[in-house]
């Protein structure tokens, strides 16, 4: 069954994601937690040098960061729904649950369409099959990340 | 066998029991001690295999040291089985460390103080000193050999505070909240930087003392030595080492660094960690709550 033909399923890639966490055990969570850490990708130079243009996430444990940038967006004008999204995050080595969270949402969701990003569920975090693995307060974290990629989102498409 | 302890630091000779405790370098000198076993607890459950001291097992409070059920911890016949899995003797030394300034090396070492295990230690200064000092990380994990470990019941009377003991305590016992000022005031209900608890009220225990558990620690997140410590908890504050003392915090695990340097480096005799702390109190019904930076007074 195709995602779209699945009402409850996760858009982006997410769902794809959430079936891997499903189908290994407790522990091969965890490694796989950690290959998204491993394989967030680096802050590009001209986001990395000028730190200020990141949001700070404090709902997380860990000092993360992040920004969103809307294909289209910017001089007052909102991109269109269908306009491509890009997400950008920060956080150090010493924090790799926090790194992971932040790869599963690269990973699912850079380069999707703003009202794709949109209509990731709030309870994202509690689809993934970590909730034996994670305390909940960093499930919490999560959460956290994916709303402020939301409102962001939706400043610069008006949505 | 129980290792020998750490006699190369003179800090540790002016704590009351200094074999509490143990340097990077002797840890770094008894990696292939048999009789010694390296503990990593940390709060992210991830770091572990990010890279650890070499021959360190893993114990995660969240998923490994809590009833996955109750809101409680494991019963004897848990820990037994836990321990023998790690490959965990009741004669091992268990060495502690982990990341956030010991907290949850503290943690851990409080929670087995439950079952009694003879031998616990901590590593002064925890993950960051040992980085900080370019020791070697592996990501290699240890084969240990299973061992045996006896079903010891699980002993809260000495050292654990429960809300009904603690809401009697108010006005006869000294009472330590050790998060930050905020928490303690009520400004907030959670740590800053860190996410909101879900504590409903803000606040303290009435008549508790706010001894932040940062006092007690260096920069670099080693023990303060013993003189500095006194000044704090003995002359600062008055706390009798004969007398009982609780300490309590948001989920007990910085509570646990106070309790270790109350119980072990200053060496009181009745110290008790309330782990139910501020998520349980600051959600119970019709318990006494004051706010702001006065302890406040018992309720009549």
């Amino acid at each position: 069954m195709s995602a779209a033909a699945d009402p409850e399923a996760l858009p982006g890639g997410l769902q794809e994601i959430a079936d891997d966490f499903a189908a290994l055990s407790g522990p091969d969570r965890l490694q796989l937690l950690l290959e998204f850490s491993e394989e967030l990708p680096a802050l590009p130079a001209r986001l990395a040098e000028d730190p200020g243009l990141l949001e700070p996430v404090p709902e997380c444990q860990s000092p993360i960061f992040l920004t969103v940038e809307v294909d289209g967006a910017g001089d007052g004008q909102p991109a269109p729904p269908d306009a491509a999204v890009r997400l950008f995050f920060s956080a150090p080595p010493e924090a790799p649950t926090t790194r992971g969270f932040a790869g599963i949402l690269a990973e699912g969701l850079d380069g999707s369409s703003a009202e794709t990003v949109l209509a990731v569920p709030a309870d994202l975090p509690l689809r993934l099959s970590l909730e034996d693995q994670v305390s909940p307060l960093r499930l919490r974290g999560m959460g956290g990340m994916l709303g402020r990629i939301q409102r962001q989102v939706r400043e610069q498409t008006g949505a | 066998m129980s290792a020998p302890i750490d006699d190369s630091t003179p800090k540790f000779a002016d704590y009351a029991h200094g074999d509490r405790l143990v340097s990077t370098q002797w840890v770094a000198d008894h990696l292939d001690d048999p009789d010694v076993v390296v503990v990593e607890s940390d709060e992210d459950v991830l770091l572990y295999e990010t890279g650890h001291i070499p021959g360190a097992v893993k114990i995660d409070w969240h998923t490994e040291l809590n009833d996955p059920l109750t809101r409680d911890y494991l019963d004897g016949a848990g820990f037994a089985k836990l321990m023998a899995a790690k490959g965990i003797s009741r004669d091992s030394t268990i060495v502690f460390y982990g990341d956030q300034s010991n907290w949850w090396a503290a943690y851990a070492l409080w929670v087995f103080s439950l079952f009694g295990h003879p031998d616990l230690r901590l590593m002064d200064g925890g993950r960051a000193l040992w980085i900080a000092q370019d020791r070697p990380l592996t990501k290699e994990r240890p084969e240990r050999a299973g061992a045996d470990y006896p079903s010891v019941e699980r002993d809260d009377s000495a050292i654990r505070a429960f809300l009904p003991e603690v809401r009697e305590a108010i006005g006869t016992t000294p009472l330590i909240d050790v998060r930050s000022p905020e928490e303690y005031t009520g400004k907030r209900t959670h740590m800053p930087a860190y996410p909101e608890e879900g504590a409903l009220r803000g606040g303290h225990i009435p008549t508790a003392h706010s001894v932040p558990w940062k006092r007690a620690a260096n920069e670099d997140g080693t023990f303060k030595s013993a003189a500095e410590l006194r000044g704090v908890y003995l002359d600062e504050l008055g706390l009798e080492p004969g007398g009982d003392v609780i300490a309590y915090c948001r989920i007990g695990e910085r509570s646990s660094h106070t309790w270790f340097v109350l119980a072990h480096l200053l060496g009181f005799d009745s110290v008790k960690n309330y782990d139910g702390s501020w998520t349980e109190w600051g959600n119970a019904v019709r318990v006494p709550i004051a706010a702001g930076e006065e302890p406040g007074e018992a309720p009549a």
